[in-house]
């Protein structure tokens, strides 16, 4: 038999319920991987007691004929989901120690419906980065190379350990957060699947928080089938989190129809920037295409206001993440450095606990939060994202999906970006504009780039209407027939 | 609109955030690169135009204002840096 590792998550379901191998196996043999992917760096906490205990259960409910949706699916969590009774740092040194007394919405509806939990995976320090170098617990690396260099690469941010470590197969999916492209980017970069589902679509409950009103919590996976399996778990109302949307959710792997016919895909003339490699533009060319010959209509469109975007969102991001970070005072959780009174003990725990990119942050969203200039910055760019929200409403009159890249550059080598905080940034520019506007993304792996690295292209759908967005990934994912794999170079 | 140290200094007093003194230049050009970028955001008719505070749709739900839990000393405490019967431990405020 091949390695178990290898099947996808709906094949080990399949699999986990005609009793072919049992859950106990296949999370042994995850924990064997991740025991080896170790040089990856992905897991800040691994779990394998825990797992274990989990994968047993598993296995008495599947012979009891009560196995859930997800029974003996072994899934890596995002640090950034406050998990009972097990270590979770945000990837920060603040947050030393902090071991939740309750668990996450979004976690407690994975691990009701069976699945098993095998670690806290890496990621930017609270989600801030888009290349996973900023987290208190090292960068992760991507498990992707170029062809003929052994230069380290980035997983892509913030969900670079989530990425890293389904690309490497040592979880079979994972959960992430996208607040600018945190999900859809590093997916992009590793040649997985992630979905960013519309804002209120799952619960934040338990999650820590970045930025309030563009955080969104969503599945990260193999292929399109595992990440609709997923999300069909993952979402749903929460009276914890108001914001949470009391909506049904739709059985998203049956809307993987195949069948896009008639459908209206629209091409944003604004997605093309300057400096875009050649692979990234024809590739998006490629994409419409497969599209136009599965019976989709391809439609000129235009989102006139995506320039402003980036801009607007790092104001907005800020002025929330100063806002939420408030809470960590050294006081109730976290790291306390004692000054002479309180205020020193706040500055000191603060200035020891938070890395640059996170105080860099603070800073600014106080800035634009401050008497005098809250008007100029912070109220403009809250007026710009209306404007981005009111292209894509426009737009969505006329089409049902929007097809672009999903970043304009492959993975990047660690370091390369460090000194330039406007070129990093520049990593979320095909991303942003959906957390603006609250509408699901998706970026599914459609090719590689001329030095062999993967490429992912994103569709764009409807606030809610992941459906139309899964069954659309579901017929780019078809065409694209991505199968490349990662060389096992860690395994020495 | 320029950012200088004394203003990082006082942004990071407002935050209570602790910036070392040799910190403060290049926070402050930091800063200046950002906000000078973020700055094209005045080319932008906004005139009349509503500032968008939340991509959630719907009105907020109301829930029966009754009490869902408590009685749960041990899990606040517990991750505590400091705690003393049942309290937690704060620097003095009030001489």
């Amino acid at each position: 038999m091949t390695d178990m590792t290898d099947l996808s998550l709906a094949e080990a379901r399949d699999g986990l319920r005609a009793r072919r191998f049992s859950a106990l196996e296949l999370t042994d043999a995850y924990l064997a991987a991740m025991t080896a992917g170790q040089p990856l760096n992905c897991f800040i906490t691994e779990t394998p007691d825990r797992a274990r205990d989990m994968a047993r259960a598993s296995d008495t409910r599947l012979a009891a004929g009560t196995a859930g949706p997800l029974e003996g699916i072994p899934l890596g969590v995002k640090d950034l989901f406050c998990t009972k009774d097990v270590l979770s740092t945000a990837a920060s040194h603040i947050l030393d120690g902090f071991i939740p007394a309750y668990e996450s919405t979004v976690t407690a509806n994975l691990w009701n419906a069976g699945a098993v939990m095998l670690g806290k995976l890496n990621l930017d320090e609270f989600a801030m980065g888009s290349s996973n170098e900023t987290s208190y617990y090292g960068p992760v690396l991507n498990p992707w190379r170029r062809t003929g260099d052994t230069a380290k690469l980035v997983p892509g941010g913030s969900s670079g350990g989530s990425s890293a470590a389904i690309a490497a197969g040592l979880c079979l999916a994972a959960t992430g957060t996208d607040t600018g492209g945190s999900i859809r980017q590093p997916a992009a970069f590793t040649g997985i699947v992630g979905l960013k589902p519309t804002y209120g679509r799952c619960s934040r409950w338990g999650i820590v928080a970045f930025a309030s009103s563009l955080d969104q919590a969503g599945p990260m996976a193999r292929n399109v089938r595992d990440t609709a399996i997923l999300l069909a778990v993952m979402a749903g109302h929460d009276p914890k989190d108001s914001t949470s949307v009391d909506r049904a959710v739709p059985d998203y792997e049956a809307a993987l129809t195949g069948n896009i016919k008639g459908l209206r895909v629209g091409i944003p003339a604004e997605y093309r920037v300057d400096g875009m490699p050649q692979g990234i533009e024809a590739m998006w060319r490629q994409g419409a295409r497969w599209l136009q010959d599965a019976g989709a209509e391809i439609i000129e469109i235009s989102l006139p206001h995506t320039r402003y975007a980036l801009p607007a969102y790092y104001i907005v991001a800020p002025a929330e993440a100063s806002s939420n970070l408030a809470r960590y005072d050294g006081m109730r959780y976290g790291l306390r450095v004692t000054g002479k009174d309180l205020t020193e003990t706040y500055e000191r725990s603060r200035g020891a606990g938070f890395g640059a990119e996170v105080k860099r942050r603070i800073l600014i969203g106080t800035y634009v939060l401050s008497a005098g200039y809250y008007d100029a910055y912070y109220l403009r760019a809250q007026r710009v994202r209306t404007l981005i929200a009111n292209d894509f409403k426009a737009a969505f009159e006329i089409v049902d999906v929007i097809l672009t890249p999903s970043t304009p550059t492959p993975a990047f080598a660690l370091g390369e970006r460090n000194d330039d905080p406007i070129g990093m940034f520049l990593n979320d520019v095909f991303t942003v504009p959906a957390n603006l506007a609250g509408i699901p993304g998706i970026s599914v792996p459609a090719g590689l780039s001329e030095d062999g690295l993967p490429l992912g292209l994103q569709l764009l759908g409807k606030a809610f209407d992941e459906e139309t967005v899964l069954r659309t990934a579901g017929v780019l994912e078809g065409a694209a027939a991505f199968t490349a794999r990662p060389a096992q170079w860690w395994r020495t | 609109m320029s950012v200088d140290t004394d203003t990082v200094r006082r942004i990071a007093k407002l935050a209570r955030l602790a910036i070392a003194d040799e910190m403060l230049e290049p926070m402050a050009k930091e800063l200046n690169i950002i906000l000078g970028w973020a700055e094209q955001l005045n080319e932008v008719d906004t005139g009349s135009v509503e500032p968008m505070t939340s991509a959630a749709q719907t009105a907020l739900k109301k829930r029966s204002d009754i009490v869902t839990d408590g009685h749960m000393q041990e899990a606040v405490l517990r991750n505590a840096p400091l705690t003393e019967h049942g309290f937690f431990v704060v620097p003095k405020v009030v001489e």
